[in-house]
Parts: C-alpha cells; sequence; structure tokens
C-alpha cells in the first residue's frame, strides 16, 4: 500500500495480459495498439482478453461501490494464468491493485482473488522499467517535452519515476519540468462533470504552466489526464481561432514507439 | 441539536455558487496561490530526509492512533489528573451546551471583557456570536483572526485566518475600523496597531479563552502554541482562563508532545518551532504573583462521537490541525477557504465537518476533491483522507440511511439509475461489446455539448475503431 | 444522564480497532548523536539566532555589565527584576549605571496598568534551553512570574551554558518533568512574532520585540 516501499519485480515474461482500459478502448485505441507494439517488441506476447470492459474506477470514485463491485467483480476472472497483467494507465493500475482488496473485503473468496490479482498489477512505464528493461534508441529528431504524471500513478503507484525515466533514455529528447509538476490536473473522474467550474480553475492552470514550460508537447501514461489537458487547450485554441495546437500531446506508450521504431506508428 | 443552535451552515446548498464566484476572483486566486506556494515550499525545506519525514509520520500517526484506542480512558484519567492540578473540567455534548458552560463562568465572574487567542473549536461552536447576544464582548487577538473579525468575515484557514486578504485590505480595513488610524500598509506598523489596541484589552478583560493543541492525560497538562504572544496574554493576564477543545485532542503520554511539535509547526508553516510553547497545569498557586485564579476546560464532543463509532471514519480524529491538507489541495488553492461554508475549511474539513454538521449539509464538500491524494501524502499523522472522502460519498447516496446523520440524502434516482444501467454495461461484456460498438460507429452523431465537460474542453468523441476492433486486425506490418 | 456519561457511553460503546502499543516516542530521540556541551550550546545559539534572538556570550561574573551596557546602547530605561532572586542581587550591586531596576513584587492585578506600560525590558533565568529548536525553558515562578518574559518589550535571559538539552524530549526527561509539572512551563524559542499579514514576517505581535540570551559559559570563557 505504501508506495515508498518497493514492490518486487518479476523477471521478464514470455507472457502478459493487457488490460487496456475502457478510455483507451473506445477513445484512444492508438496508446493501446503502441503498448501493444512496445512489449511484443521485447519479446512478450500479449493477450488481450475480450471480456475485459471497465476497471470500476468511476463508480467507485463517485460513492456506488455496489455498482463498481459489479463491474470490478467481471474483471476478476480475465486473467487465469499467473502472468503479469499490463496496465497503460496509472489511474486505473492503482484502482486494480490499491482498491481492489478493499472493495472485496467483505467476500474472503472474491477477496483472496483480488489480491491475488493486485500482486501483478503493473502499470506500463513501471513495467517498461523495472520488468522489462526497457533501452532502445531513440530515432526521432530532437523535440522538448513535458511530462505530465497522473496523481495516482504518482501517489498510489509510487510510478512518476518510471515516466521520466523513460523520457531520459531518450536521447534526442528534452525534458522540462513546468511550474506545480506535481499538481493535479483537476480530471478527477466525475469530479470535472460535478465540479466544472473548479476543475476548468485547475486545468486552465494545468495548461499555462505546460504552455510556460516551452515544451512542444506533453505526454502522459494516463488518457484521463490527457483528455482533460488536451481538451482545454484545444477549447482555448478555438476560442482564439488558432488552427495548429498551442499544446498538443499522447500516451507516453505512442510517444515512445514512435521515437524508437523510426517515426512509423 | 437543540432549536436555538446557534450555528447555521448550509454548505451543500451554496457551495457551487461560493466556489465559481471563488475560482472567478482573481484577487483570491493570486492570494491563495501565492499563500499555498510559499507555504508549500517552507514546508519543504523543513523535511530535508524523506525517510526521516517517514517515520517521524509513521510515529505521529502511532501517537494519534493511541490515544483514540484509548479515548475514554485517557479522558477520565485527564479530567482526574486537571482536576487534582486544580483545573474545572466540563463536558459538553453540543455547541449550545459549550456556550452555556462559557456564559455561566462569565456571569459568576460578572464579566463583560473576554480576549481570546486562536480556537478554531470557538469558532465552530459560534462563541462570539453567543457572548455578544449575552452582551459579553468576545475580541480576538491573534492577529489574523482580529483581522477577519474587524471586517466582520470568518477565517479562510485554520492556520492563517487572514491569508485572503491583502496588506491593502488590511490597511484600508485599519483605517476604516480602529480611531484614530491613518492609512499605513507597512506591515510593522499595522502591527503596532494591533499591538497597542490589544494590549489595552488584555490588561481589561476577566476572562481568557484559548483553544487547546493536546492535552496530556498522564500530567493534566493543557499545551499550546502560537508565535504572537496573545495566547500566552489570554492564558496568564485574565483572572479566568477558559480553554474549549474537542474530546480528541488527548494524548497519552507527556513526552507525545516533544514528537508530535516536531511534525506540527513544520507541517503547519514550514517553521522548525514556534515561538511559545505554553504547558499549562493549573492555576496561580496562591504565591504566585499572575496566572489565573482559575482554569477551566470544555471537553466538546459536537458529532466527534459519530466519527468514534465507526472504525474507518475514527481516522478523522488523528488530526492535529496543521492545515498541510489545505495547504496542498488544488481545490483549496483554487476557491479558498470561505467557498466551503464551514469552519473547518479544505481536505480536513471536509472530512470532519459531515459528523459536525450532518452529511445532508456538508456532502458538496465530500464531492470537491479529484482525490489526487495531494492531502494523505503530506498529512503528519497519516489520515487516508482520500479513502474517508469515498466513504462519505458513499453513505450520503446509500439506499440507507445509514449511522451517519444525514446518510443517504444525497441519493438522486435519476443518478442512481444512471450509474445502475453502467454498472449492467459494464458488468456485461456482450452489452459492452454491443454498446461500445453502436458509440464508434455512431460517433458522427457524438453531442458537441457534453454538459459540464465542454464547458472549458473540445467533446470527447468515441474513436472510429474500437481498441479490440484494432487488435483483431492481422499486423500490417 | 450527563453530558459526560453521553460522551463516555458512547465513546465506550464504539467497536474496539486494533489495539494499538504505546508508541515508542524515546527510541526516537534515541536516535539523535550524542554531542558535548559546547556543540549544543553552538547549536542552541545558531538556531535560536535563527529565529531573531541576540546571543551574547559570556560568564557568571561579566554578564552585569555586558547586560547593561546593552541596556543603555539600546536606550532602555527601567528593567523589570525578580523577587529575591541572585541575579536581581547581583545587578543590584553593580555600581552606578542608568538602568533603573523594578522589582515584581506585587500581584500583577495591582500594578498592571505600570507593568504594561511603563516597563521597558525584563531578567529573567532560564531553567535550561533545548539546541535542536534553540529554545529556552521557563519555568515561571513566585519570584520569576510568567508576565515577566511576555508584556516586557525587551526580554533579556540568562542562560547557563551546561544547561543546554539536545531537544524537548531530553528536557522533559532529563529533568523528569512528567512526576511533578510546574502551573505553568514555557518553551521560548524567539521573540513574539506573526506573519499574519501577507505572509511577512513581523516581530513584536504581541510579546517582547527583542529576546536577548546572555549565554553564561562556565570556566574561564569570556566575551
Amino acid at each position: 500500500m505504501n508506495p515508498s516501499i518497493p514492490r518486487p519485480y518479476p523477471p521478464k515474461p514470455a507472457n502478459a495480459y493487457l488490460f487496456a482500459t475502457c478510455l483507451i478502448d473506445q477513445f484512444a485505441p492508438q496508446a493501446g495498439l503502441d503498448t501493444v507494439s512496445l512489449l511484443q517488441r521485447e519479446g512478450i506476447s500479449i493477450h488481450f482478453p475480450e471480456a475485459q470492459t471497465c476497471c470500476g474506477q468511476p463508480a467507485y470514485t463517485s460513492g456506488y461501490p455496489d455498482e463498481a463491485r459489479i463491474v470490478a467483480r467481471r474483471q476478476l476472472d480475465l486473467f487465469p494464468q499467473a502472468w503479469p497483467v499490463v496496465v497503460p494507465s496509472g489511474s486505473c493500475a492503482a484502482m486494480m491493485r490499491h482498491h481492489y482488496p478493499k472493495l472485496f473485503a467483505n467476500d474472503p473468496v472474491l477477496y483472496a482473488k483480488a489480491n491475488e490479482l493486485a500482486g501483478r498489477i503493473f502499470e506500463l512505464t513501471e513495467f517498461l522499467i523495472h520488468v522489462v528493461g526497457f533501452k532502445r534508441v531513440d530515432v526521432g529528431g530532437s523535440c522538448t517535452v513535458a511530462l505530465h504524471t497522473s496523481c495516482h500513478a504518482r501517489r498510489e503507484m509510487g510510478v512518476h519515476e518510471t515516466s521520466a525515466a523513460l523520457l531520459a533514455g531518450l536521447t534526442q529528447v528534452k525534458v522540462v519540468r513546468q511550474a506545480r509538476a506535481e499538481e493535479c490536473c483537476g480530471f478527477g473522474g466525475t469530479f470535472a462533470m460535478r465540479h466544472p467550474d473548479i476543475s476548468a480553475a485547475i486545468v486552465s492552470d494545468k495548461v499555462a504552466s505546460l504552455k510556460e514550460s516551452g515544451a512542444q508537447r506533453v505526454v502522459s501514461a494516463d488518457c484521463g489526464c490527457l483528455f482533460n489537458i488536451l481538451g482545454r487547450a484545444e477549447k482555448i485554441d478555438q476560442s482564439a481561432a488558432k488552427g495548429t495546437p498551442s499544446l498538443p500531446g499522447e500516451h507516453i506508450a505512442s510517444f515512445l514507439w514512435r521515437r524508437t521504431s523510426g517515426g512509423e506508428a | 441539536m437543540s432549536q436555538n443552535q446557534t450555528v447555521h451552515f448550509h454548505p451543500a446548498e451554496g457551495f457551487a455558487e461560493r466556489s465559481r464566484a471563488a475560482v472567478n476572483d482573481a484577487h483570491l486566486r493570486r492570494s491563495f496561490r501565492g499563500a499555498m506556494d510559499f507555504l508549500q515550499a517552507k514546508r519543504l525545506s523543513q523535511f530535508p530526509d524523506a525517510d526521516e519525514l517517514s517515520a517521524l509520520r509513521d510515529l505521529g500517526k502511532a501517537i494519534r492512533l493511541h490515544a483514540l484506542a484509548n479515548l475514554p480512558d485517557l479522558l477520565e484519567q485527564l479530567e482526574a489528573k486537571l482536576q487534582a492540578n486544580g483545573i474545572q473540567v466540563h463536558w459538553a455534548e453540543t455547541p449550545d451546551q459549550a456556550n452555556a458552560i462559557v456564559l455561566d463562568i462569565a456571569h459568576r465572574h460578572d464579566a463583560k471583557n473576554m480576549v481570546k487567542g486562536k480556537s478554531m473549536v470557538s469558532e465552530e461552536i459560534g462563541l462570539n456570536h453567543a457572548m455578544e447576544v449575552a452582551g459579553i464582548e468576545a475580541l480576538e487577538t491573534d492577529m489574523g483572526e482580529y483581522i477577519v473579525q474587524l471586517a466582520g468575515e470568518a477565517p479562510s484557514h485554520i492556520i492563517m485566518p487572514a491569508i485572503h486578504k491583502t496588506r491593502q485590505q488590511i490597511a484600508e480595513l485599519f483605517a476604516a475600523k480602529v480611531p484614530g488610524v491613518a492609512y499605513t500598509d507597512n506591515v510593522d506598523e499595522l502591527i503596532r496597531i494591533g499591538r497597542d489596541v490589544l494590549r489595552k484589552k488584555f490588561a481589561a478583560a476577566e476572562i481568557g479563552l484559548s483553544g487547546v493543541n493536546f492535552a496530556v492525560a498522564e500530567t493534566g497538562t493543557l499545551y499550546l502554541v502560537e508565535n504572537e504572544g496573545n495566547g500566552r496574554m489570554c492564558t496568564s493576564v485574565p483572572k479566568v482562563h477558559i480553554a474549549v477543545t474537542g474530546i480528541e485532542k488527548v494524548v497519552a503520554k507527556l513526552e507525545h508532545v516533544a514528537l508530535l511539535n516536531i511534525l506540527l509547526p513544520r507541517s503547519a508553516t514550514g517553521q522548525a518551532v514556534e515561538t511559545y510553547q505554553n504547558f499549562i497545569s493549573g492555576p496561580r498557586k496562591p504565591d504566585e504573583l499572575d496566572g489565573p485564579d482559575e482554569v477551566h476546560l470544555i471537553l466538546l464532543d459536537n458529532g466527534r462521537t459519530q466519527a468514534y463509532a465507526d472504525v474507518q471514519l475514527r481516522a478523522t480524529l488523528q488530526c492535529i490541525r496543521c492545515g498541510a491538507c489545505m495547504n496542498h489541495c488544488p481545490v483549496y488553492a483554487r476557491i479558498g477557504g470561505h467557498a466551503y461554508g464551514t469552519t473547518y475549511p479544505g481536505p480536513i474539513g471536509a472530512i470532519i465537518s459531515p459528523h459536525l454538521l450532518g452529511l445532508e449539509a456538508t456532502y458538496a464538500l465530500a464531492t470537491a476533491s479529484s482525490l489526487c491524494g495531494a492531502c494523505v501524502e503530506v498529512c503528519p499523522v497519516r489520515i487516508p483522507i482520500t479513502d474517508i472522502l469515498i466513504r462519505l460519498r458513499n453513505e450520503a447516496q446509500a439506499a440507507s440511511a445509514g449511522k451517519l446523520r444525514g446518510g443517504g440524502r444525497a441519493r438522486k434516482p435519476l443518478q442512481s439509475s444512471i450509474w445502475l444501467v453502467w454498472s449492467w454495461i459494464y458488468g456485461q461484456p456482450w452489452l459492452y461489446r454491443i454498446v461500445s460498438w453502436l458509440m464508434s460507429r455512431g460517433r458522427a452523431l457524438a453531442p458537441s455539448n457534453q454538459g459540464a465537460w465542454t464547458r472549458s474542453r473540445t467533446p470527447l468523441n468515441p474513436a472510429p475503431q474500437r481498441l479490440r476492433d484494432l487488435l483483431r486486425r492481422p499486423a500490417s506490418g | 444522564m450527563s453530558a459526560r456519561e453521553n460522551i463516555l457511553g458512547r465513546l465506550r460503546r464504539a467497536p474496539a480497532g486494533a489495539p494499538v502499543p504505546l508508541p515508542d516516542v524515546a527510541a526516537w530521540f534515541a536516535t539523535t548523536p550524542v554531542e558535548d556541551i559546547a556543540t549544543r550550546a553552538t547549536r542552541f545559539k545558531a538556531n535560536i539566532e535563527a529565529a531573531h534572538a541576540e546571543v551574547h556570550e559570556t560568564n557568571a561574573a561579566d554578564w552585569p555589565s555586558l547586560l547593561l551596557e546593552i541596556a543603555v546602547q539600546k536606550g532602555l530605561g527601567r528593567l523589570l527584576v525578580g523577587h529575591g532572586t541572585a541575579q536581581a542581587e547581583v545587578l543590584r550591586s553593580q555600581p552606578q549605571h542608568q538602568l533603573k531596576l523594578v522589582s515584581y513584587e506585587q500581584p500583577a492585578a495591582t500594578w498592571r496598568s505600570e507593568l504594561f506600560e511603563n516597563i521597558d525590558c525584563a531578567l529573567t533565568a532560564a531553567r535550561s534551553a533545548i539546541a535542536s529548536t534553540g529554545s529556552l525553558i521557563l519555568w515561571p515562578d513566585a519570584s520569576e512570574p510568567r508576565l515577566m518574559s511576555l508584556v516586557p518589550p525587551v526580554h533579556f535571559v540568562l542562560l547557563d551554558a551546561a544547561n543546554i538539552h539536545a531537544d524537548l524530549h531530553a528536557a522533559m526527561t532529563n529533568e523528569r518533568w512528567a512526576e511533578a509539572m510546574p502551573t505553568n512551563a514555557l518553551v521560548i524559542s524567539g521573540p513574539s512574532k506573526t506573519a499574519d499579514i501577507q505572509q511577512t514576517l513581523a516581530y513584536g505581535a504581541h510579546g517582547p520585540r527583542e529576546l536577548i540570551v546572555l549565554l553564561c559559559h562556565r570556566g574561564a570563557k569570556s566575551s
């Protein structure tokens, strides 16, 4: 539970599951494809259980634990082999790793199952650094990026260093640090819908600090944050009638794959 | 709660309006942003060693957990020790009871003037108002509290009450409200003005009122910390000292204070130590030439036993009121303390207020968090604030009322139905497959107005093909 | 049922959580490296100076003349001293000087306006001190009452360098506070201050504007 205590990491496996998350499946499939490309290039067979839907976090954080349990319960049975489960989202990974055991605390059988699964949930960048030992040559041109780490990745998974380490391994990429980099982007799932004014204020500040950092683009290991940040930046561009995006961005899997595969996605 | 409850908070109604007004107030935003940046940096500078901090927080938490695990016993021990030391102990279940006890003491001494050290519990019980109604002047003497009282406002932060005000605003306030004072925005001058006004009040007051940082059961000691010296004035100049505190502020051992006060000032304001640590273990002895003739302690419940009754929510009472959670909260930084509408704002306010005021009235505060966990990361006693926020959301929307006052009252049929349908879709893989397929095929029909989302962002549109469709295609090389 | 019984009753009826052992606070403080007197004095001085106090190193013989000299420099006229204390006697026996000594002999209530308005400075002894936070420990009593360290704008404190503890925990345990607490124990870590106006630090909020420590070393060392 305490992210400051290092967890044990397995050796690089021959097989791994992908839990792609509902956001990637429906809204950002490219990030999922690039995740698969990155892992398969390392010689890992990726298995995508078709019955996967959502980790259940939206209901869990909105005060609907029963509904969250119904959905989470479905995911518990999807990974029968003892392979690692890679999740290209710090937020969903944290849900499965830290909150599944709490969600099923009152059912000994499901609790045991949730606990077992939690032990082999890995956020993508964590997996690439600690399990895969990712080392690929940067073949892209020089560029400047800023990294936004989701709060759950940072504080619940303790993996903000792994995204940074992956970027640091790209020789042509200059990483700049935006002001208040560790502050939330204001997404927070249904928080953005329930308190739109506060959320908008937070994300506007985030967009401003990213732009001020001098970064040409923002990368993140969480699609929720990206949709929030990029959607806000785009909206600002629209009202300023700007044609080209002033703050482009992408999932770190896509960025990594592009930089290390010769530019083709 | 009795009928003539003096404090009327309706934070659930109006929170959206107040927070909207706050985020659009550039002045306020700048004040808070500047203060938060300053306090965050100062705190960080006091904890250079992350491992040491982590161990300290473990110990701080252990001390508070130990105190809570033994709370009824420790309260009885505290009471016995205080009484043996000559301090009178009173118990109050409600704000009204607490105010009545204060008034009773005041009447016995024919008191008309009360000077107050900083006490959030006195804010919680609406003491100033209760005194005013009874014809007693209750004057705040902490500089920040004095400023806020002069302006007719409430504190916007539990440690720095006037954090929302700029120097110029305070200068204007003094010029308008303090007789014979010309406008000056020189901080030293402003403080000198406050000092001069309040010195006369200290010398004239019959009653000094204070809060308590920790009450030590082992020795019967009230422990108070402060920088200004007004707290010491209130507890040693008037002939009567009344301390008010929540029942959770007790610790077992005197040495526990030594450890907790490593965490408290560093977490609160980023200072290594406060100027004054004041250990009060009795009224003056017959041969002493100053100090109060009487010392009273009022132990207040006001909903704390409700938090205590639940093993998870009990952690709320670990709090040592440092304010670090609000200093690091992205929501608090944007809206400030007043928007919350409660005595305790920020993350700690969102989790303690439901017990003081009922969940129905405070539910909006529990939802006003992105659950980013910045508060959990800095809490010196490791309160799992985000888990508690989630729990409060559950309780507020539960189908049955549950054990918390106002539980289940935030449940809305439409919203519950939406989540139920959501759970059907995402809980049945075949249904999810159909719905998500329809969404990607019908993406052209995705609304450009997505409610709250698109007020500040471009619409979120489904991809033309889902990941599962793309993965099913043979690799194109 | 009284409020007391109701509250305690609710607390006692609450489900017991996991048992919690008494935290071993002493073990934490035991990890602090042991320092000699000189090192503790140096650390005390650095820390309290960082909190805006003045520290003058002196000794048991020289401090009275040093105090008088500082008082003259600062233009202080009336010095409040304790009743029947050794330091008051020593000052009284000093050769002619400008400083008028006022003795705290009557209950504060009988001369409050004088105390609040007509005293420039006070001298008290410190019982001991703390190196880690640069703090003075005072246990006010009948001979040196509590307002001496609070009301006058300048506070002189006489401290024996041999009485500096590593931290508050060491002070409490070495001096066995828990066995018998005084009515009032004070730990003072600088002059009175506030940052309540726009986080701008200002001194002399309600208590002394200046805190002047006369740090007395034993042995030959002299300022």
